[in-house]
């Protein structure tokens, strides 16, 4: 951020200089904080409920707008408007307060989002550190909403957020250190900035070891983001909605938002510790064209992975509590050990990395990509042949007339 | 200006820190105790222990005091404050708070010039200092005994828990032919 706001502030000095700084800073934060981390909240919500709709052959929202598409902002509308119910026999302060904590560990993570090689508001020295202390506090908010309204259902919802989350920091911290193990730095620029613009020369390829590590800090991350399969914290069918059940209006809305913005985050996170972040060639010597095309190459793959959670979510069905917590304790903690262990010593072994292991995990990658690619197409195919109207008797008269 | 900021920190420090043991219900007390140690945290960043400031956060602020609200909001506890403590326990309660601040002051005074850099305010960090490389230098040097052993600890803290957690094996009650319980 500062070598960016160098060259346009160009030879200003002193006081100068320092309100420049302030300003870039100020304005950056406010141009990410509102123009696109609470949109991009509302908009990813029109985003799913169109997807799944794809998925599960609906039509899905399409009244508002283009597509639908600004069905979000007439939501946000709506519960703007809703009246602000505080049920009287909840705590006061902490049922007010609650979703303030949640939006602060959440907007406190882009602090450390590194949308381009400029373009990041502070490129701290403990960046992953920070981002994972900070979205530590949503738990405390959670808990705090839980608590506070005095109802069977959130208390059920909170705690099962807080155990969710308290345990499933461990594999995503665990899953963490290979990627800062490779890089040898905590800075999201320094994660970056060892890895390549090419596919294999992402982390997520140095080895299997490392491939484990990118698989189980996704997984970890969507269980920490309280996101299916692992939205226990506000299973409807079993708690209505959990934690946020007694909350209306605009405190509900912080809740989803903060939720629903998340999965950029998350997107964020795997991007730039195993998927190579903004690596682009370097096509051309001017740093706004630059920056352009490394903001464009992030955004990209941050929200390919949101996307890959929207499909998870329209797939996959949730998990009991039970098996939530064998699979964090007694399969992800012990891989993901594996994981920090194996990279460690895969940098003793080969200290300059093996260009034949990197290429190897890339083709095996690949293959089960393309492997997979057919049978959606085969599928898809398959699903296409079927005529529907001409399995019911009667059909072909009945509904046309 | 940094001692105007840190002034007015260490205010909002102290009164979360009041507000721990005068609330008189347990859960606010523990929100208190979150905001006292997260302070904490801000006074590490100011002081450049930046890895301190976020382990403090991840460690205490998000998982021990978690596990505390967890505990509380879980039985539900109301403040009792009808119920007097012991009158000795009382006592002893005064007499180490006196003693834990008459060791405070004297540190204080032994410092002249207090300011937010205490005793090192005049000094000239060194290169990296507070950072993850310095810190980890010196925890894998000078200080890896007392590090492992406290590793050895939590791994003892543990197993002690999974111990204590295990339950004796229930004999499955055998299923008549209709299913019902035998």
């Amino acid at each position: 951020m500062q070598a960016f706001l160098d060259t346009l502030l160009g030879d200003a000095a002193g006081l100068e200089r320092q309100l420049g700084y302030l300003a870039g800073m100020v304005v950056f934060g406010a141009v990410v904080v509102f123009g696109f981390v609470l949109p991009f909240a509302g908009i990813v919500t029109w985003a799913e409920r169109r997807i799944w709709a794809r998925i599960q052959s609906r039509v899905g929202p399409n009244r508002v707008g283009p597509f639908g598409f600004l069905q979000w902002l007439a939501d946000g509308v709506k519960n703007i408007l809703k009246e602000d119910i505080i049920p009287t026999v909840a705590d006061r302060p902490l049922f007010r307060f609650a979703p303030y904590v949640v939006m602060v560990g959440f907007v406190g993570a882009f602090v450390c989002v590194p949308f381009s090689g400029d373009l990041i508001i502070a490129d701290l020295n403990i960046g992953i550190l920070y981002i994972t202390a900070v979205t530590s506090l949503v738990v405390v908010g959670i808990l705090m909403a839980g608590w506070s309204s005095n109802n069977r259902w959130s208390l059920l919802g909170g705690i099962r957020a807080a155990t969710q989350i308290i345990s499933y920091e461990i594999p995503a911290s665990l899953a963490i250190f290979p990627a800062v193990l490779l890089s040898g730095t905590l800075s999201m620029q320094g994660i970056i900035g060892e890895q390549g613009a090419a596919p294999w020369q992402w982390h997520m390829f140095h080895s299997p070891f490392t491939l484990l590590g990118f698989g189980l800090f996704f997984t970890a991350a969507l269980a920490e983001g309280n996101r299916t399969p692992f939205d226990l914290a506000e299973a409807e069918s079993e708690l209505v909605a959990g934690f946020a059940t007694e909350y209306s209006g605009m405190r509900s809305t912080l809740f989803f938002m903060a939720e629903w913005g998340n999965l950029y985050v998350i997107g964020a996170l795997v991007t730039t510790l195993y998927l190579g972040g903004w690596q682009v060639p370097q096509f051309t010597y001017n740093p706004v064209l630059m920056n352009l095309a490394q903001v464009g190459v992030f955004m990209g793959k941050s929200l390919a992975c949101v996307f890959f959670m929207i499909w998870l979510r329209a797939t996959l069905p949730r998990v009991r509590v039970d098996q939530l917590m064998a699979m964090c304790w007694k399969y992800m903690v012990p891989l993901a050990m594996l994981s920090v262990l194996g990279t460690a010593t895969m940098m003793v072994a080969l200290p300059n990395g093996s260009h034949t292991l990197r290429m190897a995990t890339f083709a095996v990658v690949v293959g089960v990509v393309i492997r997979f690619a057919f049978k959606v197409r085969f599928h898809l195919k398959r699903a296409r042949k079927l005529d529907y109207t001409s399995l019911s008797p009667g059909a072909s008269q009945g509904l046309s007339s | 200006m940094s001692e105007l900021v840190f002034y007015l920190l260490a205010a909002i420090t102290v009164l979360c820190a009041l507000g721990v043991i005068t609330r008189p219900n347990p859960v606010h007390s523990a929100l208190f105790l979150v905001m006292t140690l997260f302070m904490l945290a801000v006074f590490y960043i100011i002081l450049e222990a930046h890895l301190v400031a976020a382990l403090q956060i991840i460690v205490y602020a998000g998982a021990v005091m978690v596990l505390f609200l967890f505990v509380i909001t879980l039985l539900n506890l109301k403040g009792d404050p009808d119920e007097p403590a012991h009158p000795l326990l009382r006592i002893v309660a005064y007499a180490v708070a006196a003693t834990l601040a008459a060791g405070v002051a004297i540190v204080l005074m032994g410092d002249a010039g207090v300011v937010p850099g205490g005793a090192g305010a005049g000094a000239v960090l060194a290169e990296g200092f507070g950072g993850t490389r310095a810190l980890a230098r010196i925890l894998f040097t000078d200080y890896l005994v007392a590090f492992e052993l406290t590793s050895v600890l939590l791994l003892v803290a543990v197993v002690g828990a999974v111990v204590l957690a295990q339950r004796e094996p229930v004999a499955e009650a055998p299923l008549t032919e209709t299913g019902e319980d035998a």
